[in-house]
C-alpha cells in the first residue's frame, strides 16, 4: 500500500512496472557498488586474508608450526600451514564478527539516510515506483552487498592460501577426510551462510538508516548496535537472551565442516536471521512509507 | 464562504483517515515480532503435552530391558549440562593438563573429557559393535573426536591440530590398558550413567516407572530412582528408557536441594542405524603432532612431576587404595573418610603455618561447623560436600552437611 498504488495504477501496467524495478535496482547496484566507499571497503575485506596468509608464512617460515599451542586466534589457524583451503574458513571467522557486518552496517545505514541526507531521496520517490517497491529494492542491493562482500573475502583467501600454502585433501574438524573438489563445495556452501548470517544486521541497518535524515548518524547507530549485540553476546548473566541476539549463531558455520554437518545451529541461525529480517523489513516499510521527506 | 468551508473540513477528516492508516502501519512489526514470540513459547509446551500411551510395564521388567538391549550399533547426538556447584572445571583441567607443557598433548583423552563436568555440551557418539566408537565434542569452531578402531586409539583436538594415539594390541602392558578403557572411563552416554546407578542401588533404593515421555522423538519410560533415606543431597535420578530397544536415552540426576538439575544427559538426535563405517577411520592429518601414548608415559615418568593431573585423577578413581580409608554408612548415606597425611587439617589461628589472611580465605570457602567430633569446616557443592576437621580428618560424601556431621560424631 505504497503512494503510488494508491493512485490507482491501471492493473496491464504491473508487467513493465517488474522490469522498472529490475531496472532500479540494477542502476542501485550500481551505484552502490561503484561507489568509491564502497570500493574501499570492498578493498579492506581483501587485504584482510591476504595479511593473515602473509602473517603465518613468515611466521611458519623456519619450519615451526603454525599458530600457538593450544590453539588460540581466529579458528582454524593452525591448520592453514598445511592446507591453504583453511585460509578461506580462517579469514571468514576473523572477519565476521567484526570487518564483514561493519562494511555491511555502512553500506544497510547509508542506503537510505544517505539518499535523504544527498537530497536524492525525492527525486527516487517521484519515479513511479512506490516507496515499498525502492525499499525492498534497497534492501535487495544490500543483500547483494552481503553476499559480494563475504565472496570477496573467500576469493581472496582463496587465491592468498593457494599461492602461499600447499591445498590438498581437506581434513575435517571431525578428523576424517574429503576430497579437495567437496572441500571446495564446502567453502562455497560456508560463503553463503555467512552472507545469510549478515541478512538480519542488514534489515536492522534499513531500518536504523529510514528513521534519521543524516547518513553519518546511521552508519554510526548501527555499527553501534552490533557492538552492544555482541557485547551481550559474550556475559554469561544474560544467558536467557543469547539465543535472540542476531550475532549468536553467526559462527555457527564452522558446523559445515563436520563430519557429517551438524545441522542444529545452522538452521537456527537461519530461523533467527528471518526473523530479524521480518521484524525489522517491516518495520521499516512502516517508517519508510509513513515517512516525509521533504528534503 | 460554505464551499470553502466544506472543503477544509473534508481534507482535515481525510487527513486523520490517512494518519491513522499509516501508524497501523507500525503494527505490522509487532504483530511480527508478537507471532514469532509466541511460537517460541508455545511450540515446545505443545510438543511436550503429549506423553506417549505405552503399555504398562514393571520397574523390575524395565531394568532386565536395559540389561537385555543389546543395540551394538547407534549413532546420536546428546546434549549434557552439568551444574555441579563448583567453578568450571574446564578451565581446571585445562590449567593441569595441558599446561604441563612439556609431554603433555592437548588431545589426550584425560584432559578433554574432564571438561565434561561442567557446563554444557554437545556430543556426537557413533558405535558400531565393541570394537568400533566414536565420541565427539562439538566446541565452536572446533570439535575433539575420541576414535576407538579395533586396536588403535585416536583423539584429535582440531582446535590445536594434535593427534593422540594409543595401540591396545593382544598382551596389554599397564597403562595401556587403562587407555583402552579411556573413552568408557567417563560415563557421558546416557546408558553408561544410567548402568552406574543402577550398579549401585540396593535395598537403599527405590525404583519405580514414573510414566512415559518423549525423547528424541523415541517413546521411553521413565524410570525413577530415588534414595529411600533422607539425607543424601541426590534428590532422584529419572532414566528415560526406549520403549522398544530398551536404550537408556536421557539421563537427570536432580539434587535433593532442587533447583536446576546437577547433571542432565540425553540424546536429542539418535539412530539405531549402523553408522558409515567412514566414521571410525582415522588418519593423523598432514602437520599435525601427534602424540603416542607411550611416549607420554615414558616423558611423565622422566619428568617426574610433570603428570601430576593425571596422578591425581587416578587417585580420584580408586579412591579404595588410600591408606586410612574408611566407609562410614551405606547405600546413599555412605561418607568416606579420610585420614590427611601428616595429620595437618586446617590451620588453626595459633599454629602459625598460615598468614591469617589466608586462613580467613578459606574460612570464606568453607562453612565452620562442630559437634561431638571437635570442629572443622564443611566445603560445599551441589552435589558433593566434604568436613575438613581441625584435627585432620576429611569426610566426603553426596550427603547433606547434618548426615555429614554425625557420621563424624559416629566415628569418634
Amino acid at each position: 500500500m505504497s503512494q503510488a498504488e494508491l493512485t490507482a495504477v491501471p492493473a496491464p501496467r504491473t508487467a513493465p512496472r517488474a522490469l522498472w524495478a529490475f531496472g532500479i535496482l540494477r542502476s542501485e547496484l550500481a551505484t552502490t557498488l561503484r561507489r568509491w566507499r564502497t570500493l574501499a571497503l570492498l578493498g579492506v575485506l581483501a587485504a584482510v586474508p591476504v595479511l593473515i596468509g602473509i602473517a603465518v608464512r613468515i611466521e611458519t617460515g623456519d619450519g615451526s608450526r603454525g599458530g600457538p599451542d593450544g590453539g588460540g586466534g581466529p579458528a582454524f589457524l593452525s591448520q592453514v600451514t598445511n592446507n591453504g583451503l583453511f585460509l578461506v574458513f580462517a579469514a571468514l571467522s576473523a572477519t565476521l564478527p567484526v570487518f564483514l557486518p561493519m562494511a555491511v552496517g555502512v553500506v544497510a545505514g547509508d542506503s537510505v539516510a544517505g539518499e535523504a541526507s544527498g537530497g536524492t531521496l525525492r527525486y527516487l520517490l517521484v519515479a513511479p515506483a512506490g516507496r515499498t517497491r525502492l525499499l525492498l529494492v534497497k534492501y535487495a542491493s544490500v543483500l547483494v552487498f552481503c553476499l559480494v562482500a563475504t565472496l570477496v573475502v573467500a576469493a581472496s583467501a582463496l587465491a592468498a592460501g593457494a599461492l602461499l600454502f600447499p591445498v590438498g585433501e581437506v581434513t575435517t574438524i571431525s578428523g576424517t577426510r574429503i576430497g579437495f573438489g567437496e572441500g571446495l563445495l564446502r567453502a562455497g556452501l560456508i560463503a553463503v551462510a555467512v552472507a545469510v548470517s549478515l541478512t538480519g544486521f542488514a534489515a536492522l541497518g534499513l531500518f536504523i538508516s529510514t528513521l534519521t535524515d543524516s547518513g553519518v548518524a546511521a552508519m554510526a547507530a548501527t555499527v553501534g548496535v552490533l557492538i552492544t549485540a555482541q557485547i551481550l553476546d559474550t556475559m554469561p548473566q544474560l544467558e536467557g537472551i543469547h539465543p535472540y541476539l542476531f550475532p549468536h549463531y553467526w559462527m555457527s558455520f564452522t558446523d559445515l565442516l563436520r563430519d557429517p554437518v551438524h545441522w542444529d545451529e545452522l538452521t537456527r541461525n537461519l530461523g533467527l536471521q528471518a526473523l530479524y529480517a521480518a521484524v525489522f523489513g517491516s518495520a521499516a516499510w512502516a517508517r519508510f512509507t509513513t515517512k516525509d521527506v521533504s528534503v | 464562504m460554505a464551499p470553502n468551508d466544506s472543503a477544509e473540513t473534508n481534507g482535515e477528516a481525510t487527513g486523520t483517515v490517512v494518519g491513522r492508516r499509516k501508524a497501523a502501519r507500525y503494527i505490522v512489526p509487532f504483530a511480527v515480532a508478537g507471532v514469532a514470540a509466541a511460537t517460541i513459547g508455545l511450540v515446545p509446551a505443545l510438543a511436550d503435552s503429549g506423553d506417549p500411551e505405552l503399555p504398562d510395564i514393571t520397574a523390575q521388567e524395565l531394568i532386565e530391558k536395559i540389561a537385555a538391549s543389546d543395540e551394538e550399533q547407534l549413532s546420536g547426538t546428546v546434549k549434557v549440562s552439568t551444574d555441579l556447584g563448583i567453578p568450571s572445571l574446564g578451565g581446571l583441567a585445562g590449567s593441569f593438563a595441558p599446561g604441563g607443557g612439556q609431554g603433555e598433548s592437548t588431545a589426550s583423552p584425560d584432559a578433554k573429557l574432564m571438561e565434561l563436568a561442567s557446563g554444557t555440551h554437545t556430543l556426537r557418539i557413533a558405535a558400531d559393535g565393541p570394537d568400533k566408537q566414536r565420541l565427539s565434542i562439538l566446541g565452536e569452531g572446533s570439535e575433539y573426536s575420541l576414535v576407538h578402531n579395533g586396536d588403535d586409539i585416536w583423539g584429535y583436538d582440531s582446535e590445536s591440530n594434535e593427534v593422540y594415539h594409543a595401540e591396545s594390541d593382544g598382551n596389554e602392558r599397564g597403562g595401556k590398558a587403562g587407555e583402552r578403557k579411556a573413552p568408557k572411563g567417563v560415563p557421558a552416554t546416557p546408558k553408561d550413567l544410567a548402568e552406574e546407578v543402577l550398579a549401585a542401588a540396593g535395598d537403599t533404593t527405590s525404583v519405580t516407572v514414573d510414566g512415559t515421555s518423549q525423547v528424541a522423538g523415541r517413546d521411553a519410560y521413565k524410570l525413577l530412582i530415588k534414595p529411600k533415606q533422607s539425607g543424601s543431597t541426590i534428590g532422584s535420578v529419572t532414566v528415560a528408557v526406549d520403549a522398544s530397544t530398551g536404550v537408556p536415552l536421557k539421563f537427570t540426576l536432580a539434587p535433593s536441594s532442587g533447583g536446576k538439575a546437577a547433571v542432565d544427559a540425553g540424546f536429542t538426535s539418535v539412530d539405531f542405524a549402523k553408522p558409515d563405517a567412514s566414521s571410525f577411520a582415522f588418519t593423523p592429518p598432514e602437520g599435525a603432532k601427534v602424540t603416542e601414548a607411550d611416549e607420554l608415559k615414558a616423558e611423565a615418568e622422566k619428568a617426574g612431576t610433570a603428570d601430576k593431573a593425571h596422578k591425581a585423577h587416578k587417585d580420584l578413581g580408586s579412591l579404595e587404595d588410600f591408606k586410612g580409608l574408611n566407609v562410614i554408612g551405606e547405600g546413599w548415606n555412605a561418607v568416606a573418610a579420610v585420614e590427611v597425611p601428616g595429620g595437618a587439617g586446617m590451620p588453626t589461628q595459633g599454629s602459625g603455618d598460615v598468614p591469617a589472611q589466608a586462613r580467613q580465605f578459606l574460612d570464606a570457602l568453607g562453612d565452620k561447623v562442630s559437634g561431638d567430633f571437635g570442629s572443622g569446616t564443611v566445603f560445599k557443592t551441589r552435589l558433593v560436600n566434604a568436613l575438613l576437621t581441625d584435627d585432620g580428618k576429611v569426610y566426603v560424601g553426596a550427603v547433606t552437611e547434618d548426615t555429614l556431621v554425625k557420621a563424624a560424631d559416629a566415628a569418634e
